[in-house]
């Protein structure tokens, strides 16, 4: 094994070591009863899970600006584990959602999505993120060719989505949504420039 | 805290407040044990039916009680009020300044505040506008003794609340990372006379026995069971009797979405969820939460449904 190809094994295990920390987490928090998720367990854990979400797609769309700037050609290979990490974690947000405060009524979630707009949106997201998740696999990217490209880069509008959502949901406190929309002006304006950049 | 968990394994809460153990836990001042001891007495099934002083629903556990606030002058995390306001605990010297139309106007401590009003136990509903409820047990006064002392005059319709502003004891005063505030500062609530008259509004000074912990608002702070919690105004330090509509802050800060009424009414949504039902958080537990029908003002129609009869409770949201 070249050298090269062994850290790329070592970085694979800490990558899924470390995306499944949240999920860790509130297992251990659920399990122990330790009082660690607060006086609302299921309202914590649907934040979490969705800020997780949340993060994992903005370090996915980070990778490419590291790489632009650190010439670190490896973490490439991990954009679509930290794109799945994050449809992982939204599926569990949705799912808490769907479970603990709709309690699995299929009409109420159609009638939520209808009209309420920060759910719309984030329902939007989750079926772009399920598109992008089935069509990962190497196989299909082939066998899509041209489209695949086209289909994957709607995950910029997918970040778009999920500040909206998480800045449309928030009672008064703009604070910490606004961290996370800087992040993503960061990733996506570092790629905007670069763009412009290329074609002078 | 391994302590404490164990005793909600052996004797679940409601429990332990039917045995009438609680006079035990009762940690105010020896006077005020007295009082409460002898309120007690006229408690639970000695409270008439219809009062809603009381209800046999279970309650919600201390522990849920003192760590779920909403208290942006802490912070607007709802875990963090506990732990920042440990060093926040208001003596009998804290003070409260009374004005406006009334005949006694004046800066009153708490002391002559609780000398002068009956100490009472009432177990209340509370309905967050954001759709959780629990059941408290508040220890306080009704609020009419108060207004009935500095006497108030023919002009006074409102009265209006305000909340300390102190940015040394209140972090969340100040911008957040960002610089954005949470709120526009002092907290302001308002009644209408009638409202504040009302039986059930009560100003709590203690729950589940022991003088009201910083997060929950001490050392006064509003209850009105029928009206969302964010008319239930902390740590008072003024109150102003006025002849106009004051405005609240939640109403300043969203006007589409939080009224000057704010009656709980599962047929009026907030614009941005449904107020239909309400996840009823009875302890920490994982499935400690369970979701029910609203009711409308909280159940307590009986007690003030007459104060609104001929208004458009849509547009008075």
């Amino acid at each position: 094994m070249k050298p090269s190809e062994l850290s790329y094994k070592l970085l694979k295990v800490l990558t899924h070591l470390f995306s499944f920390i949240p999920l860790g987490y509130v297992a251990f928090a659920i399990v122990t009863q330790s009082r660690l998720l607060g006086a609302d367990p299921q309202e914590k854990v649907l934040h979490l899970m969705g800020l997780w979400s949340l993060i994992f797609l903005l370090m996915t769309l980070s990778l490419t600006p590291i790489n632009r700037i650190f010439k670190l050609p490896i973490i490439i290979r991990f954009r679509r584990s930290f794109g799945l990490y994050s449809a992982f974690y939204l599926l569990l947000h949705i799912s808490t959602f769907f479970v603990f405060y709709l309690e699995l009524d299929i009409a109420q979630l159609l009638q939520e999505t209808i009209e309420r707009p920060y759910i719309t949106l984030g329902m939007i997201a989750t079926i772009l993120m399920i598109s992008l998740s089935v069509t990962s696999t190497k196989a299909i990217q082939r066998k899509m060719g041209v489209k695949w490209k086209k289909l994957h880069q709607s995950v910029y509008f997918i970040g778009g989505l999920a500040i909206a959502h998480f800045i449309w949901q928030s009672k008064s406190d703009l604070n910490e949504p606004f961290w996370y929309l800087i992040w993503l002006i960061l990733v996506l304006g570092y790629r905007l420039l670069y763009k412009l950049r290329v074609s002078n | 805290m391994s302590n404490s968990m164990k005793e909600n394994q052996v004797t679940s809460e409601s429990i332990f407040w039917n045995r009438r153990q609680f006079i035990n836990n009762f940690s105010l001042s020896s006077a005020a044990l007295a009082l409460g001891a002898s309120a007690f007495s006229n408690n639970a099934s000695a409270y008439s039916a219809n009062t809603g002083f009381t209800t046999a629903e279970p309650l919600s556990s201390e522990y849920v009680v003192t760590h779920h606030n909403n208290f942006y002058e802490f912070s607007t995390s709802k875990s963090k009020p506990a732990k920042m306001a440990k060093d926040f605990n208001p003596g009998n010297d804290w003070k409260v300044k009374i004005s406006g139309e009334i005949e006694k106007p004046g800066d009153y401590t708490l002391e002559d505040i609780l000398g002068f009003t009956q100490d009472q136990e009432r177990i209340y509903r509370l309905r967050c506008v954001e759709a959780w409820s629990m059941v408290i047990p508040w220890q306080g006064f009704q609020l009419s003794e108060l207004i009935k002392k500095v006497q108030p005059n023919s002009k006074a319709k409102y009265i209006e609340f305000i909340t300390l502003e102190s940015r040394s004891t209140f972090p969340g005063q100040s911008g957040g990372s960002l610089g954005f505030s949470s709120l526009p500062w002092p907290y302001k609530e308002g009644l209408r006379m009638d409202e504040a008259m009302n039986p059930l509004t009560f100003i709590a000074t203690g729950v589940y026995g022991k003088r009201l912990p910083g997060q929950n608002g001490a050392p006064l702070r509003l209850i009105i069971p029928w009206k969302y919690g964010f008319k239930s105004i902390k740590s008072i330090v003024s109150i102003r009797f006025l002849d106009s509509q004051p405005i609240n802050t939640w109403n300043r800060s969203g006007p589409k979405e939080y009224g000057f009424y704010a009656n709980v009414n599962p047929k009026v949504d907030h614009p941005r969820w449904s107020q239909a039902r309400e996840r009823r958080i009875t302890d920490e537990s994982f499935f400690g939460v369970k979701k029910i029908d609203t009711q409308m003002f909280n159940g307590y129609g009986d007690q003030v449904a007459q104060m609104y009869k001929g208004m458009d409770l849509v547009r008075n949201f």
